[in-house]
This record gives C-alpha cells, sequence and structure tokens, in this order.
C-alpha cells in the first residue's frame, strides 16, 4: 500500500493529471469567491458551464475556430449569471433556488440543443469541434520530472493561473474590491457610501459567468474533445464548496481545489489498482465536504480563542488602553 | 349554540371565502399563469425544433388522455413526485434548502430492492417490512445535512448536493457487487421475490396500490403539518426561527425531525416506486425525482392539501412529453428546461407579490388623500 501511495505521489504523470482536473475546478471557486464576497450565492455555475462547454463546441464546430468558440461559451455562461442576477436581484427570488432552477433549465437545455442539432442525446461527437491549444513549454520541457508534470497542459491551466492573480488584484487592490466586500459585509453601510449593490452584485455576477464559461469550454474542449450530457458533473456544485474552504480568497481557491484535483486524479489511479470504482468515484465529493467541515471546525476555534483573549485581556489591550488614556487626556485638556 | 359558532365553514363557504380572499386568490392565479406560460414556451419549442409541430404539439397536450394506457402511466407518474413533493413541502415549510431527499428516495429503493432480492416473507408483511425499512434508512440520510447545518453552519444546500452524488455512487456500488443479476448486460438486479410486489389496483394495468399510500401520505403530511404540535413547531421554526427559539422550542431539534420526516417520506417512496412499478432494480442513473419534488412543494405553495393537484400537473406535463418524444423528434428533455423556467417563476417574490403590492400601494395612497382630506377641511374650519 505504502509503496503504491509512493510510486503514485512520485510519478509525473500522477501530477499531470492533478493539475489538469484542478484547472477547470479553481476557475469556477474563484467565480463562487467573487459573488460570495458581494454577499450572491452563485449556485447557478453548474449551469454556466454546461451551457459555455455546449456552446464552445458548436461554435467552434461551426466557424472552425476554438477562440471563437470560447468567446461563444463565455457569453452563453455570462448570459446564465445575468438571469440568475435578474431573478435574484430585480425580482426578489431566492438566489439559491434560483441557482437550482437555472441547473435545471440547463441540464435540460443543453441536451435538448444537442439533440435537436445532432440526433443524439448523449455525446457531440458528430460534430467536428476544436480543442484548445496544449502549451509546450521550452527548456522546462526537457526537465526531467517537472517538465512532464507542467510542459504540455492546456492553455487553460494558465488562464486559471491568471485569474488566481486577477481576482486576487481585482479583491484586495482596486476600488472595485472594496465595493465588492462592502456589498458583502454591510450592505446598508455601501449603500450609505453610494454604492448601489446591485450594479456590484451583477459585476461579480459577470466575472464568475466568464471563469465559468472558460472553465466550461475547459471540459469540453480540452479535458475531453467532446460534449457529453451533464459534462460539468457537480463541478458548480463542488466550487460552492471549495469557496467555503478557500475562506473567501483568490489565494484559498487554489488550495481549496488542489484538494479536488488530488483525489479526482487519485480516483484514477485506485481504479487501476482494483478498487470498486463507483466508491473511488464518490471520493471528491466525500473529501470535499470532509473540507468543508475542517474548514468551518478551524475557523470556529480560531474565533474562540481570538474572543477568550479578548476577555482575558491578552490582546489589544495596550491599544485600548491608549485609546482610553487618550480619551482621558482629551478630556483633561477640556476641562 | 357555542359550538356553533366555531365550527369551521363548510365546503361551499370555504370556497367563496377562497374566491373573495384575495391574498390567497392571487398566488393561485399566478400559478395558474406560471403553468401556463411554461405550457406556452413548451409549444414554442415544439414549434421551433419539430418537424411535424402540430401532431408533436397534439401529443404533447393530449397525448396524457388520448389513449387508456397513458392514462394509467399518468396516475402511476403521480406516485413518487407525490412523495417526494410531500417531503419538499416539510422542508421548505422549515425554510430550509436541502435537496437530500433525492438520496433519500434513491437508497430508499436500493434498500428495498435489498430486502426484496434477499428476504424471504408472506406477502403484505414482505412490502410493509422493505418500506419500513427504507424510510427508516432514507430518514437518517435526511438528517445529515441538516447536522452539518446545526453544527458547522455548512450550507445545507451544497452539502446535500454532494451528498446526492455520494449516495448515488453508494447505492450503485451495493447494486452491482451485492445483488447484481450476471446475466443481464445492463446494470439490474436480480428479481425480487413474488412476495415483494404490492398488488395492482386494476387488472392488466400498471395502476398498483402505491396509488393508495401515496393519497394516504397527503393526508398524514397535512394533519403532521397543521394539526399537530410537531408541525405547529416546524411551521413557526420556519417562519421565524429567532420567535421560534425565544418562546422555546428546540430549533434545532425540530429541523432534525423535520429532516428525518422528510427523508422517511422521500426513502418510503422509493421502497413504494420499486414494490408497485419494478421486477427488479433497473435505473441506470438516478431519476432525481427530488427535483419533480421541488416543483410540486412549489406549485402547491408548500402546502401538502395541493401537492396532488401539482403532482397531476407535472405528471400530466412529464407523460404528454414522453409520449411526443418517442413518437416525433423533440427530445425528452425539453420537459426538464421548462421544469427550470417554471421554478424560477414561481421564486420570483415580485412576480407573485405584484397584485398585492400594486393593491397595498393603492390603499396606502387612498389612505394618505383621505386623511389629507380631512386635515385640509381640518384646516379650513
Amino acid at each position: 500500500m505504502i509503496e503504491f501511495i509512493v510510486t503514485v505521489f512520485t510519478s509525473s504523470n500522477y501530477w499531470f493529471i492533478v493539475l489538469r482536473s484542478t484547472a477547470p475546478i479553481l476557475l469556477v471557486t474563484l467565480g463562487a469567491v467573487i459573488t460570495e464576497a458581494a454577499g450572491i450565492k452563485n449556485m447557478a455555475l453548474e449551469g454556466s458551464m454546461l451551457w459555455a462547454a455546449l456552446t464552445g463546441v458548436i461554435v467552434s464546430a461551426a466557424t472552425g475556430s476554438a477562440w471563437l468558440g470560447v468567446l461563444a461559451g463565455i457569453l452563453s455562461a455570462v448570459v446564465i449569471a445575468l438571469i440568475l442576477g435578474l431573478f435574484a436581484l430585480k425580482l426578489d427570488a431566492n438566489a439559491v433556488l434560483c441557482g437550482v432552477a437555472l441547473n435545471l433549465f440547463s441540464t435540460g437545455g443543453t441536451v435538448f440543443v444537442l439533440f435537436s442539432l445532432t440526433g443524439d442525446k448523449g455525446i457531440s461527437s458528430s460534430l467536428a469541434s476544436k480543442t484548445l491549444p496544449f502549451i509546450k513549454i521550452p527548456f522546462i520541457e526537457n526537465v526531467p520530472w517537472l517538465g512532464k508534470v507542467i510542459s504540455g497542459q492546456n492553455i487553460v491551466l494558465w488562464l486559471a493561473v491568471a485569474a488566481v492573480f486577477v481576482i486576487h488584484y481585482i479583491m484586495n487592490k482596486a476600488t472595485i474590491g472594496r465595493r465588492i466586500r462592502a456589498t458583502g459585509e454591510n450592505l446598508e453601510a455601501a449603500k450609505a457610501a453610494g454604492i448601489d449593490p446591485d450594479r456590484i452584485k451583477f459585476f461579480t455576477l459577470i466575472v464568475s459567468g466568464v471563469l465559468a464559461g472558460i472553465a466550461g469550454c475547459f471540459l469540453s474542449m480540452g479535458y475531453t474533445s467532446n460534449f457529453t450530457s451533464g459534462i460539468s458533473a457537480g463541478r458548480g456544485y463542488v466550487a460552492n464548496a471549495a469557496q467555503v474552504v478557500a475562506g473567501g480568497t483568490a489565494i484559498g481557491a487554489i488550495f481549496a481545489s488542489l484538494i479536488f484535483g488530488l483525489t479526482d486524479a487519485m480516483a484514477t489511479y485506485l481504479q487501476n489498482v482494483g478498487l470498486p470504482p463507483e466508491l473511488i468515484q464518490a471520493l471528491p465529493y466525500f473529501v470535499t465536504i470532509l473540507g468543508f467541515i475542517v474548514v468551518t471546525l478551524i475557523r470556529d476555534r480560531r474565533e474562540a480563542i481570538r474572543k477568550k483573549k479578548l476577555f482575558e485581556g491578552k490582546i489589544d489591550k495596550s491599544r485600548f488602553k491608549s485609546v482610553i488614556s487618550g480619551g482621558d487626556a482629551g478630556s483633561g485638556a477640556s476641562a | 349554540m357555542n359550538s356553533q359558532k366555531t365550527r369551521k365553514p363548510g365546503f361551499v363557504a370555504s370556497v367563496r371565502l377562497f374566491f373573495t380572499d384575495r391574498d390567497k386568490l392571487e398566488p393561485a392565479v399566478i400559478t395558474i399563469l406560471a403553468g401556463t406560460f411554461s405550457i406556452l414556451m413548451g409549444v414554442g419549442l415544439i414549434f421551433l425544433v419539430s418537424k411535424d409541430p402540430v401532431t408533436s404539439t397534439k401529443n404533447f397536450l393530449l397525448g396524457p388522455i388520448l389513449r387508456t394506457y397513458n392514462f394509467y402511466y399518468l396516475l402511476i407518474a403521480m406516485v413518487p413526485i407525490t412523495f417526494t413533493g410531500l417531503a419538499m413541502c416539510i422542508i421548505y415549510k422549515l425554510k430550509y434548502m436541502s435537496l437530500i431527499v433525492d438520496s433519500s428516495f434513491y437508497m430508499g429503493a436500493i434498500v428495498a430492492t435489498a430486502i426484496g432480492v434477499r428476504l424471504s416473507l408472506p406477502p403484505g408483511i414482505h412490502p410493509a417490512v422493505a418500506m419500513i425499512a427504507a424510510g427508516l434508512v432514507g430518514g437518517l440520510i435526511g438528517l445529515l445535512p441538516a447536522i452539518l447545518k446545526i453544527k458547522w453552519r455548512a450550507n445545507e444546500l451544497v452539502s446535500s448536493l454532494m451528498f446526492n452524488y455520494i449516495f448515488y455512487f453508494i447505492g450503485s456500488f451495493i447494486i452491482l457487487y451485492y445483488l447484481r443479476d450476471r446475466d443481464q448486460t445492463i446494470m439490474a438486479s436480480m428479481p425480487f421475490q413474488k412476495s415483494f410486489n404490492i398488488p395492482k389496483l386494476i387488472e392488466n394495468t400498471q395502476l398498483h396500490a402505491g396509488f393508495i399510500i401515496a393519497a394516504v401520505f397527503v393526508v398524514l403530511v397535512s394533519v403532521f403539518l397543521f394539526r399537530t404540535r410537531w408541525g405547529f413547531e416546524i411551521r413557526l421554526a420556519g417562519a421565524n426561527p429567532k420567535f421560534a427559539a425565544y418562546a422555546g422550542i428546540p430549533v434545532a431539534t425540530v429541523a432534525l425531525y423535520a429532516h428525518f420526516v422528510a427523508g422517511f417520506i422521500g426513502g418510503l417512496g422509493g421502497a413504494v416506486e420499486m414494490s408497485g412499478l419494478y421486477r427488479a432494480f433497473i435505473w441506470q442513473m438516478n431519476p432525481s425525482y427530488a427535483m419533480d419534488g421541488v416543483i410540486v412543494a412549489m406549485l402547491a405553495r408548500k402546502n401538502p392539501k395541493f401537492v396532488p393537484l401539482s403532482a397531476l400537473f407535472l405528471a400530466y406535463l412529464r407523460v404528454g412529453a414522453d409520449f411526443m418524444s418517442r413518437r416525433g423528434d423533440v427530445a425528452f428533455e425539453f420537459i426538464t428546461l421548462l421544469q427550470g423556467v417554471i421554478i424560477l417563476i414561481l421564486a420570483s417574490d415580485k412576480i407573485l407579490n405584484y397584485f398585492k403590492a400594486r393593491r397595498l400601494r393603492k390603499n396606502a395612497l387612498l389612505a394618505d388623500s383621505t386623511a389629507r382630506n380631512a386635515a385640509a377641511q381640518g384646516g379650513e374650519a
């Protein structure tokens, strides 16, 4: 067993698969992170991915260009996110329920469209769709172990890495980031400060739509080369769980989605050793729930310790003192 | 005399009350409009993609009543979604979003299969044992997201969706490794014992006694929610958890038993489906009746009394779509698309409260102008 684990973890192929299955999850998790920061739960990420995956395939087959396919895919994903915004923000619907409804709409809708176009309900293999380029990195390509892991990955992996920085920048450095966090943390205060919360929420929904769109296109034009029904396989839902594990930060999203990637890739390996595939397929979802619980436990404990310290006066005492004494001094001066 | 006063209004009076009480009438009208809209949208889609749209539309709209066989099929199709609809009513009354009933239903069917294949019991007792066991397992599964939510504040929708994947894989594992019929090329369990199947209601049709069980459960759940202390606590905890907590209701415990009951109904529904309709477990994928349950519960406005009606509506759409897709060139999945649209419309509070808000605004303006008039007259005097 130990020998098996060591072989797996030192194999470059394993890490190649890890990165490959992390990429789409990372993208959608970032989408979940940014909408959650603005205080709206985007449950429709799953639906966004499905439409993007299908539209990408159809448009790339029709135009012969993978990038036009991705563009159309992103557009379709954004439309789903905007519909969610329309119902949740403008028509006062429960956002979570709308998300579920949109996913249902997308699960049925994508199969309906696929069947109407190709006469096949399961797979789009009759469409001559394109795939996104795989990047061979010069020099690194020839480094013994590393080259096999990170060279030859799909361009979407690198887009996902870039997205982490972009989202991190948006949320922490840009003005819009402060507005997003203000909207998410205190709606009334944000309104008082002249922020239009609905506009901010729509903005985050569009961003999450773009991210889910890229992820969806990757699934049907890189990860595999066809659209199959239900291709997103719950990744949009996993993203919402991973968002919690990520602690709502872009950097955290890397680790949260890596957990899923590690188990997902491990599942492929464990199948080869003869463990029942059904149980192994359940593993990534199981680990996601575990991660969910562990993170909340840690956060609660930290919170409890912080409160305890605050009560015992072990932290921030000096700051409080200075404030108090400062106030005293002020009042003394005025007296 | 005193008892005369407190007696409830009779049927005719309550119907009249319903039509004069605009708070009740308006949501009903909007629900009907949402249903009509979805049907129109369906017809629109048929005309968009079908080569013979007229026949397809006819099959879609009239299929369930054109043929006797289809009509019985319609009644059968109502059974599982009635169970999941009732379960979702309870969960939604509590204002939880959990979709765990999907797992309860699926695992209920698996447990029933295990009992149906492995145990030999006398007829009558055999399906009863299977249904109770399936209900208990379904109930315990139903607890999981609620526990996660109460103990660790994990979003119940997200965790229930994860659990739905997990239990789907566990379920197919059990079938494939312990109950599989190796002579079949598809994934199927060994055939059930003869004693496991509940009787058919009408000879030579598929209409089974599960229809009666579902009807009984409609009554049971109505009584449970509106006539018992537990139901009252569930409704109160859902309407205002803080108030309920101050009133001394153990909100966490209420959430737990509500989920157990919902899961129990789901699990039992799965067992009823197995023992009524099948001779072996042959589902190749999870039929996801919980999603239908969501729509049924929302169309019924979370009121179990209206669940049969909304189950009939949804079953009608599904049977019509099935009939149409088997005889034409429109994919059955377009019904899933319509279901999503129905939930979207019904979930929008602004659409639902449109008339109410308008009425309130009108009344407020009226009150305002009368007050002003009175003030003006007072000033003149």
